[in-house]
């Protein structure tokens, strides 16, 4: 085995490969084999770093030399300049915007320095396409322990005991759920891997199936050795191309290597692993729903009881888990349920990955443990809000949360705190919003989302997201009246109270914690007929000052819809009912005579 | 049992009672809308879509819907309390924000259970007005989607797919564009669909209705050139009076036919007449290839297979083409009334077929469409020109005035409207399989049948096996109604596992008494079993209960067609069937 003095580790995320990671990967290798270093120096794609916001990553090893920004022109030089000559390229470092100085290693970044990567613990370190290298990095040892050493009820009790609970929003504990369906009685079960990442924003499941594919392989065979399943099914959306081909290699490398398929180890289990590819639909997630698409049938939810524990997929036991959840099973086998319950809160054990996004420097894919607070997260990881605008809101859990203000900041999140905040964890997105969002807006951009999302099984998510989405949009356009938010708010107590799934039941839930904690600005809409943060168009004028306007006609010949009128030399005049507010004025006049009322 | 608590009332019911059926008990009826339990068939649909039933459960954190929750030890449950009312209401209302309010002038408006449920729940405004759903029309030859009025209770789905196997109608789109159709949102005349109606029957709304014949019929009434002529269905006459407040199951056969007087037909026939008919042309084939068969000839096929449904015909002309060869070639009692009508009857009044209008009275929906086949018209002429729905017929009494309560009872005319109790029970399931046996009986042992009465034919349920015993030759009848259990029978066949000599199936749960152009049953199927119940007592209250022996078919024999099987009545009398398999050609 060749012995490789020099690692480049090339971010293969999605986000990375769309800034041309791959061309950069080519070049590298090109340059290394040009200078004869194939033997001293491997390339290899990881998975996301999570550092989104600066792709794309290369990581120096061993020196843990941080590159952001790399563009595949840049391979020359890190060939020629850090590994032959040993000198870092300085301007590819990530500089700090508080320090202005470059940060040549990624533990001493701001948004790593506050991380704790369990879940994501081989993304960007390893080559997902390599079962060797996950092997290298303790993979499938958690799986040989369990068939060798433990009874599935050992495991399960390690699971209990871990405290592990659902990553994909409802934060049921993992432990119980695999002793319920280890006790439903069947001649054959099934364990689901939940890859439907749908909320907005949120891509770590992804991310996870993109680095580090085995850790879901490994985990989905240990929870059939548990519940007695010999068949996984992994319900993974279309939409993930690059995630769907490294499972199918990790899959395909794994049951070569004996892990997957008959008599794994030697112990007789037998556990074999299919795909089923989602349409993209949100409610998909929810696992009835799920469970009906994996079958061919019209993705909606059905009531529960029958839990699929009981009865699932082809109506027999079922475990579903999702990705993240499944992705932190292997790791609390080999370290111990001790290890993992060490980090995290008091109900909520181990790390939680949000999906970092908005109006934040640094967006990306973080891990923190749990009961970290929202301030370091945004602050300190997230590096503050961008252009040096003040901090507004974070919408969590995506469109079935909420958004906190100000004076969540110092809560320490995790599933319980944030419920009790009006928000909740979801599946972890995080949407910074600064001053210049308009929380009316928001609402409306969540329930736009549902809207389009619902199934369309029961009446109230069918139609009464349909109508507060209307209502929001009256209040957007200036037309709404006191009465809508009293309305607004009866109708989102009823969605939330009579819906069928979980998609309804918290549908409203951004409209609720908007209105709870920005009621202002509602009142702002319909009251004074103005949008504080000047977002909604329709509240908006853009007027000539006509002691500045000295008649150059250039807003009136810019114009797209000739809404501007007035002789040359003389003062012009918008007039706001053909005006589409498009804003062309504004930016032509030099005379600073348009503004914005 | 568990001891629950509702609305304060102690109940014990038995586990797995759901709260729904748990309040009753003590006489709270809990408002359903898209929920549909159909008792006597198993038949239920619970999506728990509509909210509509929701309830209160202490220490539960939204609302539950009734008709979906298992009643658990200690539950207490509250029915009306504000915030379900204030829920129950809020929903109803967001339904019908999204539903069209042109009550006065919907043919549901009546009896439509979403404007009785507004009616019961007091909405006076709707709070929540919005966009409203929109989508195409469609008008297939029996039935008329009118999907802007679908509340997406899926109860048409439920019969469609898994009461029916037909599969045509299924949930499409998403979220608010939601809406029940059949695939690629097509039209139904495009689509498998064998106009069984059942979706109809089952409709609580007026997105599903058949097609409205009953002005041509006016218009026909109303030319002078024209000799108008009604047939009526058997299981007509135990449900029309249901639509004049009567209860279910009366026997309204003689006011029936005085309403059809008054209503200005030429002459009112019977379509059990050609009940009989089909009896004499089903029974010979029948006895033709058992008796063939019993002779050890290998080519024949058997089961022989019923023909009188058309929904069933539809159904094996779509699913099993290659079996068609199976069922007899015997034409419905509708088109066999209708070719003797247009000939041997037309003859007798010295008129021209196309100055001849044959209008039958039908508790079905796919008659529509049978009676406009090609099959069965001559130079475009169709043999049957109009099929009405019993409902319809309730509308056209009503039109004319006729208060049918305090009609006189009076007789059908002759000849075509003299029949046995054997063509009677052809409403019911079981009963065309009886009336054949009896004469097939006389004919195969030449013995005088004592016991006409086969019980052991009878029944509501499914799939009915029975042997029926001709003088020491066991023949074994298979009955299934509803078309799913149709189509197990036919795969039974398929698979060579079918031991039956003969097969009765009829496409609508309980035959044509629960067809589609029934009065509505809203769910009640007592109303099925008194309808059927009724119409074994009318057969029982005939004199004539074997229909070889109604003089009128044999002198129709004697003076036209020969004998059955003749050339004659096999030009008129029979049919043949087509492969429609292969999807129809979409030209939009």
């Amino acid at each position: 085995m060749t012995q490789f003095k020099m690692h480049l580790l090339v971010c293969g995320g999605t986000g990375c490969r769309a800034s041309e990671s791959e061309q950069l990967f080519h070049n590298l290798k090109h340059e290394i084999i040009e200078k004869g270093l194939e033997n001293d120096v491997q390339v290899i794609t990881t998975g996301c770093f999570g550092f989104c916001e600066k792709g794309p990553i290369v990581k120096v090893m061993p020196d843990n030399t941080f590159y952001t920004q790399v563009k595949p022109e840049d391979a020359i030089e890190i060939i020629a300049e850090h590994v032959i000559k040993g000198r870092q390229v300085t301007r590819l470092l990530y500089l700090n915007p508080e320090t202005e100085k470059h940060v040549s290693d990624s533990k001493h970044m701001g948004f790593y320095r506050k991380q704790l990567r369990i879940a994501l613990r081989n993304c960007g370190f390893i080559d997902p396409e390599n079962i060797e290298e996950y092997i290298s990095r303790d993979g499938y040892a958690a799986l040989a322990k369990c068939l060798t050493e433990m009874t599935p009820a050992q495991v399960i009790e390690e699971m209990k005991k871990s405290g592990l609970r659902g990553r994909g929003g409802g934060g049921f504990p993992t432990g119980l759920k695999w002793d319920i369906t280890s006790k439903s009685q069947a001649d054959q079960k099934y364990v689901v891997c939940n890859a439907d990442e749908g909320d907005p924003g949120a891509f770590m499941d992804r991310s996870i199936l993109e680095g580090d594919p085995h850790s879901v392989i490994e985990a989905m065979a240990i929870c059939g050795y548990c519940i007695g399943a010999d068949k996984g099914v992994v319900y993974i959306r279309a939409e993930y191309p690059l995630a769907v081909e490294r499972l199918k290699i990790a899959m395909k490398q794994a049951s070569e290597f004996g892990l997957l398929g008959k008599d794994i180890f030697g112990t007789g289990f037998n556990f074999e692993i299919d795909i089923r590819y989602g349409a993209g639909a949100f409610v998909c997630g929810e696992e009835t729903a799920l469970i009906h698409s994996m079958e061919g049938l019209r993705g909606e939810p059905t009531i529960k009881p029958p839990f699929p524990s009981v009865s699932g997929y082809l109506q027999k036991p079922t475990n579903v888990n999702n990705v993240e959840t499944f992705a932190n099973v292997p790791v609390i086998i080999n370290k111990g349920a001790d290890w993992f319950a060490s980090f995290g809160s008091e109900k909520s054990k181990g790390t939680k990955v949000f999906a970092l996004a908005g109006k934040i420097n640094n967006v990306g894919l973080i891990e923190v443990p749990m009961g970290t607070t929202l301030r370091d997260i945004i602050f300190e990881i997230g590096g503050g809000i961008k252009d040096g605008k003040k901090f507004k809101a974070v919408q969590t859990g995506g469109p079935s949360g909420g958004c906190l203000t100000e004076k969540h900041l110092d809560i320490q999140i995790d599933f319980d705190s944030l419920t009790a905040a009006g928000s909740m964890m979801g599946s972890g997105g995080m949407i910074v919003l600064d001053e210049d969002d308009c929380m009316v807006s928001i609402a409306k951009f969540y329930l736009d989302f549902t809207v389009e999302e619902s199934c369309g099984k029961c009446a109230p998510c069918r139609i009464g997201n349909k109508r507060l989405n209307e209502m929001l949009e009256k209040i957007c356009d200036g037309k709404g009246t006191m009465k809508d938010l009293d309305l607004l708010r009866n109708l989102s107590h009823v969605i939330k109270d009579t819906s069928l799934c979980g998609l309804g039941q918290t549908s409203p839930n951004p409209v609720l914690s908007t209105m709870d904690n920005f009621y202002d600005e509602y009142l702002a809409h319909i009251v004074d007929h103005k949008c504080p943060s000047g977002q909604c168009k329709a509240l908006l004028q853009y007027v000539i000052e006509a002691e500045n306007c000295v008649g150059c006609t250039a807003c009136a010949r810019n114009c797209p819809v000739n809404a501007i009128s007035g002789e040359r030399k003389g003062v012009h005049i918008i007039d706001q009912a053909t005006c589409i507010k498009c804003g062309a004025c504004l930016e032509k006049c030099k005379f600073n005579a348009v503004f914005i009322k | 049992m568990i001891n629950i608590k509702i609305d304060n009332k102690d109940i014990q019911v038995a586990p797995g009672t759901t709260v729904l059926d748990a309040a009753k008990t003590v006489g709270i009826n809990i408002p359903t809308l898209c929920y549909l339990h159909l008792h006597d068939f198993n038949i239920t649909n619970k999506p728990a879509g509509c909210r509509i039933c929701v309830v209160e459960v202490k220490g539960r954190r939204n609302l539950a819907p009734a008709c979906a929750t298992d009643c658990y030890e200690g539950m207490e449950v509250s029915t009306h309390n504000i915030r379900v009312l204030n829920s129950r209401k809020t929903v109803l209302e967001l339904i019908l924000s999204d539903h069209p309010t042109d009550c006065l002038i919907c043919s549901k408006s009546g009896s439509c259970e979403l404007q009785t449920l507004a009616q019961d729940m007091g909405i006076r405004q709707i709070e929540y007005q919005g966009e409203q759903s929109h989508y195409k029309e469609d008008t297939s030859p029996a039935i008329i989607r009118d999907v802007d009025k679908c509340i997406m209770c899926r109860r048409c789905e439920m019969m469609c797919n898994d009461v029916q196997t037909v599969g045509v109608l299924s949930a499409v789109n998403r979220g608010f564009m939601s809406v029940v159709a059949p695939a690629f949102e097509m039209n139904l005349d495009h689509s498998v669909c064998t106009y069984c109606g059942q979706c109809v029957a089952v409709c609580p709304t007026g997105a599903l209705t058949e097609v409205d014949h009953t002005n041509q019929v006016i218009r026909a009434l109303a030319d002078p050139s024209k000799t108008v002529i009604v047939q009526t269905a058997p299981a007509v006459r135990v449900a029309l009076g249901e639509e004049f407040g009567m209860e279910p199951g009366t026997r309204v056969t003689g006011k029936m036919v005085s309403a059809l007087k008054n209503l200005g037909f030429d002459y009112v026939f019977d379509t059990d007449f050609a009940a009989d008919l089909t009896i004499m042309e089903e029974g010979t084939e029948l006895l033709g290839r058992i008796t063939r068969h019993l002779q050890g000839d290998k080519t024949v096929k058997l089961p022989i297979l019923t023909s009188c449904c058309p929904g069933w015909v539809n159904f094996f002309e779509h699913q099993f083409p290659e079996m068609s060869d199976i069922p007899s070639t015997a034409r419905s009692p509708q088109q066999m009334f209708g070719a003797i009508a247009k000939t041997y009857f037309a003859d007798k009044l010295g008129i021209k077929r196309e100055n001849l209008v044959v209008v039958s009275i039908m508790p079905c929906l796919a008659k529509k469409y049978e009676c406009q086949r090609d099959e069965f018209s001559t130079n475009g002429n169709p043999d049957v020109d109009f099929a009405v729905s019993t409902r319809e017929l309730a509308h056209l009494i009503k039109q004319a005035n006729i208060d049918f309560n305090i009609l006189p009872e009076q007789d059908f005319d002759k000849p075509m409207g003299e029949s046995t109790g054997a063509a009677v029970i052809f409403g019911t399931t079981g009963g065309v399989i009886e009336a054949a046996a009896r004469t097939a009986y006389e004919i195969f042992t030449g013995k005088n049948l004592e016991k006409v009465d086969f019980k052991q034919l009878r029944g509501m349920e499914w799939i009915r096996e029975a042997t029926v015993d001709f003088d020491g030759t066991p023949i074994k009848i298979g009955i299934a109604h509803g078309l799913g259990n149709a189509r197990k029978l036919l795969q039974d066949i398929k698979d060579g596992k079918s031991e039956f000599h003969a097969i009765e199936i009829m496409a609508c749960p309980g035959g044509c008494i629960g067809g589609g152009g029934q009065p509505l049953h809203h769910g009640d199927t007592s109303i099925l079993m008194a309808r059927q119940k009724a119409l074994y007592s009318e057969d029982s209250g005939k004199t004539i209960r074997k229909s070889h022996e109604n003089p009128y078919i044999q002198a129709l024999y004697a003076e036209f067609l020969g004998k059955p099987m003749s050339e004659k009545a096999h030009h008129l009398l029979h049919t043949h069937y087509f492969d429609k398999s292969k999807p129809a050609e979409i030209d939009e």
